[in-house]
Parts: structure tokens; sequence; C-alpha cells
């Protein structure tokens, strides 16, 4: 038999049927909705007098316009709120069974309520017209982005043309140093290998390190894994995966869940499978990573200085880097903990999971955010975080640090709601995205680990969160 | 989805590697229920010196003469050449949607965000890809003489320069067949309704708790 990748395994149990040219058309499982990429494709399934195929594969919810603040007002913007209306209404009209909207108490990013509520199990594919779908491979699931000519095609025939991608494997060996967390490692290797480095592959992140993290640890990583240009990341699964899923609401229960994760246990690469490519990480080498520019690839270590592009011999790339600096308002050879902020961001699908916020909480517990900073928000990614937060007293520690505690939702990770950068301000961010105008136009994005968004808040600049006694 | 054959026009250059899709169509303009209206807010940040908020009428916006789009000379153009990357970040269809509506028909770079490309397909916008010296030689092209023009051949699968120039790209060839013919994937898709249930019987056996 030959020795298949955990991606092969995926791929091949979904096929329906194969073109001659290798375009497949793939099966899906698990059908994630939000208000943002959904209408269009109503009104085309509407249009073409077609029904949805299968409306229990639909999880649906309002994220990312919600406002953060202030819910029994509703959203302010009409434009923003007729698109939450929008998904409400179509959720009635196609009968969607599972939805929830703003102010349940499931409500969420998307992709912090599909692994939370099990409705993300492995062995699935996982579709959302949102690319951080790739989040949800953490679970060995095949998961990954689609456009809203795709969510119309998978609402009416529960497939997907696709074509198969090359496998990248990246295994991440060693343990990781205290204070170096999964957003080190993944946005270390998007440094390594560039944001088009997995352009046309599926990633699989591999390794000691990687089986040592969480699963909150391996949702962010795979979060990110689309900041290395590949639509889909996961990992194998392993007795973590299946502990996280034990009792979750949307996950087979008593015997049928071992019955499952019987199945699930085999989702892993075989022994001496190939990969197209190989790219190997020393963890106890990686240290707190902070990026300097507007791609996530322009990012250092927080030991390290602003780069200066006069080194760059590629002018291309040369240009790029000196118009990123002059977006971001930093001088080459700055050293990165001299880098003063405006505002702190502790939130996002890729840190806003319970784990996320004790990392940060245990680093401001009982101290004060410096008086500089104009604005420290934490966003919990969902109902259910907010309310386990509430009940280990974190909220009560964010606030007494001089935080913002805030309603669930993606916020200022877009800034598509209230939760905006004016022009100019800088914000230590644990979101995923530093592209120009991503927070707010003309705001300058930093993205960090939660634990030194933590520290930045306190310092008033970028700190080694390592030093902070 | 509309046809796509053959297209000569006019090329304007975008010399950037790795333009994500919040350059193309930033996120304020995403709140729409619409699938048109987006061409005026196409590189909206870049290409008004005012803030861009949805509603407003284009004609009262300041345009930032520095930004290439602007320049009278590319006025009309309905053929992108930019660099390496392109349409990299968010999944949002808004992308090529903004790009056609504001007149492109083809982009032509060294590669393209995965999502992105396969967002154009689906909109009848052409994605080409060529190689970085065959896009180096038309950006010098296209700087060295006003009014250069590129035609496209897909079932060639050739771009000709003014001179006579050819070159070759490669596309898939169930791509090129759908693109040729203005196909709807979804209908296609739909006469395989009997294999997609029979698949649904055999997964429904194995792993039934998928369809719980
Ligand atoms: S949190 Fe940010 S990246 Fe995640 S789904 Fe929301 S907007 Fe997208």
């Amino acid at each position: 038999m030959n020795a298949l990748t955990l991606y092969d395994k995926l791929w091949q149990s979904h096929l329906v049927h194969e073109e001659q040219d290798g375009t497949a058309l793939i099966y899906i499982d698990r059908h994630l909705l939000h208000e943002v990429t959904s209408p269009q494709a109503f009104e085309g399934l509407s249009l073409a007098g077609r029904k949805p195929w299968r409306i229990g594969s639909v999880v649906a919810t309002a994220d990312h316009n919600v406002p953060t603040k202030g819910l029994e007002r509703g959203i302010a913007d009409p434009i923003a709120r007729l698109q939450v209306e929008t998904l409400d209404r179509n959720v009635v009209k196609f009968a969607l069974p599972v939805y929830y909207g703003m102010g349940h108490q499931r409500q969420g990013i998307v992709h912090v309520i599909g692994p939370e509520l099990g409705a993300t199990l492995p062995g699935m594919t996982v579709v959302c017209g949102d690319s951080h779908t790739s989040t949800h491979g953490a679970f060995a699931a095949l998961a990954f982005g689609i456009g809203t000519s795709e969510v119309e095609h998978v609402l009416a025939t529960q497939c997907l043309l696709a074509k198969k991608a090359k496998t990248l494997r990246i295994a991440v060996d060693g343990r990781l140093p205290a204070g170096v967390t999964a957003k080190d490692v993944v946005l270390a290797v998007i440094g390594r290998i560039g944001t088009a480095g997995g352009t046309g592959h599926a990633i699989e992140f591999a390794g000691s390190a990687i089986r040592a993290l969480s699963m909150e640890g391996r949702m962010t990583v795979c979060n990110m894994a689309i900041e290395a240009g590949a639509r889909a990341g996961m990992v194998a699964v392993d007795a973590a995966t299946i502990e996280y899923l034990r009792g979750r609401p949307f996950a087979p229960q008593g015997e049928a869940f071992e019955r499952a994760a019987a199945y699930w246990r085999t989702l892993v690469s075989d022994e001496g499978a190939r990969f197209d490519r190989d790219v190997a990480i020393d963890a106890a080498a990686l240290k707190p990573q902070v990026t300097w520019g507007t791609s996530p690839e322009m990012v250092v270590s927080i030991e390290d200085r602003v780069p200066d592009p006069a080194a760059e011999k590629d002018p291309v790339r040369r240009e790029a880097m000196e118009r990123a600096l002059e977006y971001m308002g930093l001088d080459p050879r700055t050293p990165m903990t001299d880098v003063k902020i405006d505002k702190v961001f502790i939130g996002s699908c890729t840190n806003s999971r319970i784990e996320d916020l004790r990392a940060a909480a245990a680093v401001v517990r009982g101290r004060r955010v410096d008086p500089r900073v104009k604005l420290a928000l934490v966003v919990p990614g969902s109902g259910l975080v907010k309310r386990q937060a509430e009940k280990e007293g974190l909220d009560r520690v964010f606030i007494d640090s001089g935080f913002e505690w805030r309603e669930p939702g993606c916020s200022m990770c877009l800034g598509m709601n209230d939760d905006r950068l004016s022009p100019g301000e800088r914000c230590a961010s644990t979101s995923n995205r530093n592209f120009e105008g991503r927070q707010g136009a003309g705001g300058r994005t930093h993205l960090v680990s939660p634990a030194m968004a933590a520290a930045a808040a306190l310092a008033g600049h970028f700190v080694d969160v390592r030093r902070l006694a | 989805m509309e046809k796509f054959t053959l297209h000569a026009g006019l090329v304007a250059p975008l010399d950037r590697e790795n333009v994500d899709t919040d350059a193309i169509i930033p996120k304020q303009f995403l709140k729409s229920i619409h699938r048109t209206g987006f061409g005026p807010n196409l590189f909206d940040a870049w290409r008004y010196l005012d803030p861009g908020e949805p509603g407003q009428d284009p004609h009262s916006r300041k345009p930032n003469p520095d930004f290439v789009l602007n320049q009278p000379r590319f006025r009309g153009a309905s053929i992108l050449i930019a660099r390496k990357n392109f349409g990299c970040g968010s999944s949002r269809e808004h992308a090529p949607w903004a790009l056609q509506q504001y007149g492109f028909k083809a982009i032509i770079a060294p590669s393209y965000a995965d999502i992105f490309f396969n967002n154009c397909f689906k909109n009848g916008l052409l994605p080409i890809v060529l190689p970085d010296f065959h896009l180096d030689h038309l950006f010098q092209e296209v700087a060295a003489h006003l009014g250069y023009r590129l035609a496209v051949d897909l079932p060639a699968q050739t771009v000709t320069t003014p001179s006579g120039q050819v070159m070759r790209f490669d596309v898939e060839p169930f791509r090129k067949e759908c693109l040729v013919n203005g196909w709807d994937d979804i209908g296609l898709t739909l006469r395989r309704q009997d294999a997609i249930r029979a698949y649904e019987e055999r997964r429904r056996a194995s792993e039934p708790w998928i369809f719980s």
C-alpha cells in the first residue's frame, strides 16, 4: 500500500468525480456562513430558482459587522445593519437550522465557534466564504476559504470544483522557549517561506513542537496558513484532538463518539508518506515575533531592528520595503523595542480563544496599561469564550489594568464595525493581517502574540515579554 | 457567466508585489449586499486622496494624481499587469468584481493568491500567468509607449504585443472550457446529482455523524 499524507486521505475520502485534467468534484461536509460573503450567494440561488442541497451542513453567524458594545442599541450604520438583517432573513427564507445571530449566547467569530461547538470534526471538509477557514484544519479537517460564487455552488450542490493541491510539510521540532507561543511559530514560518511560500500547497504542520501545542495553539497556527499563501493548513489527529471534542454539542456522543474517534485516529500522515516540499524549523531557536511592515512576511524578532531597505538587492523588493516603512512611519534600524504604540487589540480568529485571553491576563494581572496608550481592547472570540473568561475572573483582570472588555466579534481585526484605528495610529494587534488600512484607513498594524500585545500595553512600546519579570 | 475568448485592450501597469484584496477593495465597501457597484472604489485608498465611504458620489472625490490608474494615458485600460502574489489576503469576491466593474477583462502577473485566482474564473475575468522576464519586458514597453495595447487569445492561449511578439500562457483545460463557453458551474455540477447522492449514501454508512 502506498503511504499517504493526511491531505491525500482527506482528499480521497471526499472525491465525488474527477475530470480528465484532474479537476475534481469534492463533497463538502460543513458549510460555515457569515453576513459579508453570503448575501450575493443567496440572491444567486434565488434568481436561479435553486434550493440549498443540505441545510443541515450549515452553521451561520454574524461576526464581521457586529458592534462590540451597546448591543441593545443595534447596529448604527444602516448599510452594515442591512447586511446583518439580510442574513437574518436568508436564514428564515432558506430554513437554515443553525444560526447564532447578534446577541445569541453562542454568537461569535465563525472560526472560533465552529470548533468550540464541535461543528468542526476530524475528517470533514469545511468551507466558508472567508480565507481564515484554514483555522479548522487544526482538527485534521480539510478546511479552506472560498469566494461568494463558490458559497453559492456549495449551497446548491454540496460540492466544489477543485484541483488537488501540492503538499508541504512544515515540521517544527524541539521545545518552544518560555514566552514563545503558537503565534510566534506561525509568524516565524511566514517570515521564512514568505506570503506566497505556500501558494498552491496544503500545509501540514507537524513535529514535536506542534504536537505539544494545545488545540487553541494549533488553531492559531493553521489560521495563518493563508498568510503563508496556503488555502489549507492542517495538523494530524492525536489524543489532544479527541479530548478537545469529547462532549461538544455538535460532536457525536457516547458510543457514537468512540466509533468516530476510532476513525479519526487514522487521520495522520502515514509513516514514509512523501510531501512535495519539506521545511524544518527548530523550535528552540524561536523568539517572540513582531511585524514591522505591511505584509505578514515583514517580520522580525523582538530583539531585532527594523530592516534597512538599502541592504536589499532585489529592486522590486527594496521598493516594497521603502513603501512599507513610509506607510508605517518607521526609520530603518530602529530597535523594535523603541517603537511606541497608540492602541492594543487582543482578539480576532487568530487569538481570541480562552487560552489566548489567559495568556494575556497572566501578563497584565496587577499592572496598569501605560497612560500613553489611548485604547486597549479585549474582544473575546465568542459568547462562550466570554462567559468562560468571566467565570475565571479574567474580565476583572483586564478591566482593573485599564483594558476595555467587549462583546464578541471580528472588531478591530478589520474594522468593519466602529472599532478601528485612525490615520497614523499604531497598534499592537493579535490579529493576522497588517495590510495598509486593514484596521482602519491609515492605521499601522504590528502583529504579535497575545502575551506580547499585553506586554506592549503595559510598557507603551514593544517589549520582550520574556524580560518582563 | 460572461464568455471570454478574444480581447484586445489598453494596458495599465501596477508595479507592486503582494497587492492584497484589502487594497483592491477596502472593507467598508464589503457591506453591500449587491454584486455590482464596486468599480468606483477599486484601489480606493490609493486612488483617492479623501477617505472613501460607501454611497459617495464618485465625482465628488479627490483623485490622487500620483496613482497610476489616474493618469490620463491609462484611462480606459482593460488589461492590468502586476507583480507576484497578486490578490493575496481575504477571500472577498468583491476584489474581482471591482476589477471587472472598473473595466478590466484580464490581468497578467507572475503569480496569484489561490482564492483570488479561482474567484476570477468564476466571473469571467482572466488571470494570466506569465514568467517574470515577460513581465519585466511588458512593464518597460508600457512605460515606453503611449497607448500600449495587448491582444489576448484564450482559445490559443496567447498574448500578442503590438510588435507581433507572441507569449504563450498555460491554463487548466477545464477552466478554459468553462470560460470560453461561459458555462455555469452550478448547472454543470447538478448534472452529476446522482453521483453526489450515491456518494452521500456511502458516507452516511461510514461516517453517520457527519449527517446528524
Ligand atoms: S477575525 Fe478578522 S480575520 Fe478572522 S474572520 Fe473576522 S475579520 Fe476575518
